[in-house]
């Protein structure tokens, strides 16, 4: 029964940010942007500011809501550039073996050796700040938990009856690989996109806090809270919404990543951590 | 055991140099990159005449190979460059902010060991109690929270509505206290849990039963099999978790404004100071391969069954 708490809730939570995402400019009040009036400056909550405004006047509110258009873009946009590279090294490494097998388990290991967030800070040190960089630095630095797990799967699916028949009916390499082995694995590998898309909008917003990613005015909740920061004492309430948005974001994807691991990959359940 | 623990350190050189190679790579195949963002100063474009000058002063004229293979002969002899901003060798800029790091991951890892592991075991005990009903939200819920927005909830509570700790800075052990929490709630979350799912595994185990049936009372069965037999999984966890604080760790000291590698990293990305980014990097890496080799010779210490040939 637990897992299907799991399900709808981290569901539900993940629905509702695309809902928000998608439907941003309805469901704002104001320009998230443009609409700055400094005699609204630094309003707290109230029926007119459901979420307060910021110093320089505009509704925290409307920010947030057209937050969710970056982040779930990140999210999937990057987890999607990952989950590609991914799959067509592990399922190929583990599908053809030798050198390439090696190259790619050298280039896996290399790849966790480098703290992610370190890794694609370094790559936006390259690129410079922006949203196109921050696909490009969080598309290529999470990958090799995806190739690890596509590799396992084609190691122990390439010796099972039905590509030993694959094989025998004069089937190739590439249509086996992605007509026999692929549909078989892609349970764990739904599981790790999604657990790894939180991890995406995580390091986007860790990128923008340090003003690194989406630049302010752009209404991101990584740079929200790096302008918040600085009124801390003067405006609380600016630290509470986009932290809240981004938390229940992840943890909507973090519990729905669960909840399909219990469905799609059920023999990973009595030792999941 | 010696064999193994210097076999285990040869290993590690090629994935260093592999590291090595990619970082360099990286700053140095991208068009431009290095005199461009030296000449980044907000102040107009750089004359011609000092962008050519500069060029030859940094050898960036030499083809990339030989660039790499003087680099390497530096870094071998522990010279990591200059910084462009400073002008100060980076090795004795991060050498200053080694110790503020150290102290930052090791408090927030042992934070995350003291309370993460007994948490895991007595939620394990009694699987579908209040304790583990509630440990598994703290845990679900630390891993999806973004650390730096824990770090601000708790500098508004603790440093500036409740003036206990400082807000922020680096100074004697009360300033430890923010960050070091900010930073061990996701590794005791992940501690927690992954002791629960070990002992949860171990105690159905055939020689946890025979103990049993032995009538070895149950605190002993805790102590002599299930808690030396989790130990192995729980390490490995520790192991990866040290690797991942160090990436997280970078928000955190930029965030209380810790002296700390991490935001040496960030200023230098700001102020595309490339040495020092480089430095900051390889450090970070060197650190996390030394402490998966520790764990890897723990192992053979705490698990007798664990040998290598």
């Amino acid at each position: 029964m637990k897992f299907r708490a799991n399900l709808i809730i981290g569901g539900s939570l993940f629905a509702l940010a695309v809902f928000v995402g998608l439907f941003a400019p309805w469901l704002a009040h104001t320009d998230p942007v443009m609409d700055a009036n400094l005699m609204n400056a630094e309003e707290p909550p109230s029926w007119k500011w459901w979420f307060g405004t910021d110093a320089q006047g505009r509704d925290i509110y409307s920010r947030v809501v057209h937050g969710a258009r970056i982040s779930l873009t990140v999210g999937i946009v990057s987890q999607f550039v990952n989950s590609i590279i991914g799959v067509t090294l592990g399922l190929t490494a583990g599908y053809i073996g030798g050198w390439w097998d090696d190259f790619v388990n050298g280039l896996t290991n290399l790849m966790l050796a480098i703290p992610s967030l370190i890794f694609a800070l370094a790559i936006m040190a390259v690129l410079g700040p922006g949203l196109t960089s921050l696909l490009i630095a969080l598309g290529l630095t999470n990958w090799s938990f995806t190739c690890r797990i596509a590799r396992a799967s084609a190691l122990s699916l390439k010796s099972q009856g039905y590509v030993q028949a694959a094989k025998v009916l004069g089937y190739g390499n590439l249509r086996i690989m992605f007509t026999q082995l692929l549909p078989n694995m892609l349970g764990p590998l739904i599981v790790i996109g999604t657990l790894g898309m939180g991890g995406a909008v995580l390091a986007e917003a860790a990128l923008s806090f340090l003003g690194l990613g989406i630049r302010p005015p752009y209404p991101s909740w990584g740079s929200m809270l790096s302008e918040a920061r600085d009124q801390i004492t003067t405006a609380p309430w600016l630290s509470v919404f986009p932290g809240l948005a981004i938390f229940l974001t992840v943890l909507g994807l973090n519990l729905l990543g669960d909840g399909l691991r219990d469905i799609l990959d059920p023999q990973s359940r009595s030792t999941r951590v | 055991m010696l064999a193994f623990a210097s076999r285990r350190i040869l290993q590690s050189v090629p994935t260093l140099l592999a590291v090595v190679l990619l970082i360099f790579v990286l700053f140095s195949v991208i068009p431009g990159s290095i005199i461009s963002s030296m000449g980044d100063d907000g102040r107009g474009p750089m004359d011609v005449q000092v962008m050519e000058r500069m060029k030859k002063e940094l050898g960036l004229d030499d083809p990339i190979h030989l660039r790499f293979t003087s680099y390497l002969g530096k870094l071998a002899q522990g010279d990591l460059g200059t910084s462009f901003r400073t002008r100060e060798p980076v090795t004795s800029m991060i050498a200053k902010r080694m110790w503020p790091t150290l102290q930052l991951i090791f408090a927030a890892m042992l934070l995350a060991i003291v309370i993460g592991i007994p948490l895991g075991f007595v939620a394990a005990l009694r699987p579908g109690g209040i304790v583990d009903t509630a440990s598994m939200v703290v845990a679900v819920s630390g891993l999806s929270m973004p650390k730096f927005w824990l770090g601000l909830l708790l500098m508004y509570l603790f440093a500036l509505t409740l003036g206990w700790l400082p807000s922020f800075g680096y100074g004697e052990g009360k300033y430890l206290i923010l960050p070091a929490v900010t930073l061990g709630v996701s590794p005791m979350a992940l501690l927690a849990r992954t002791t629960r799912a070990a002992v949860l595994e171990i105690m159905t185990a055939d020689f946890v039963r025979t103990a049993r049936s032995k009538g070895m009372s149950e605190t002993r069965v805790v102590k002599w099999h299930v808690m030396r037999n989790a130990l192995v999984l729980i390490l490995t966890t520790i192991g990866l978790q040290f690797g991942a604080l160090m990436g997280q760790a970078v928000v955190v000291e930029k965030l209380f404004s810790w002296p700390g590698i991490g935001s040496l990293l960030v200023d230098s990305v700001q102020q595309r100071d490339i040495p020092a980014v480089q430095g900051a990097i390889l450090v970070a890496v060197l650190f996390f391969l030394i402490i998966n080799m520790l764990v890897d010779l723990l192992y053979v210490v705490i698990d007798p069954r664990i040998k290598y040939t």
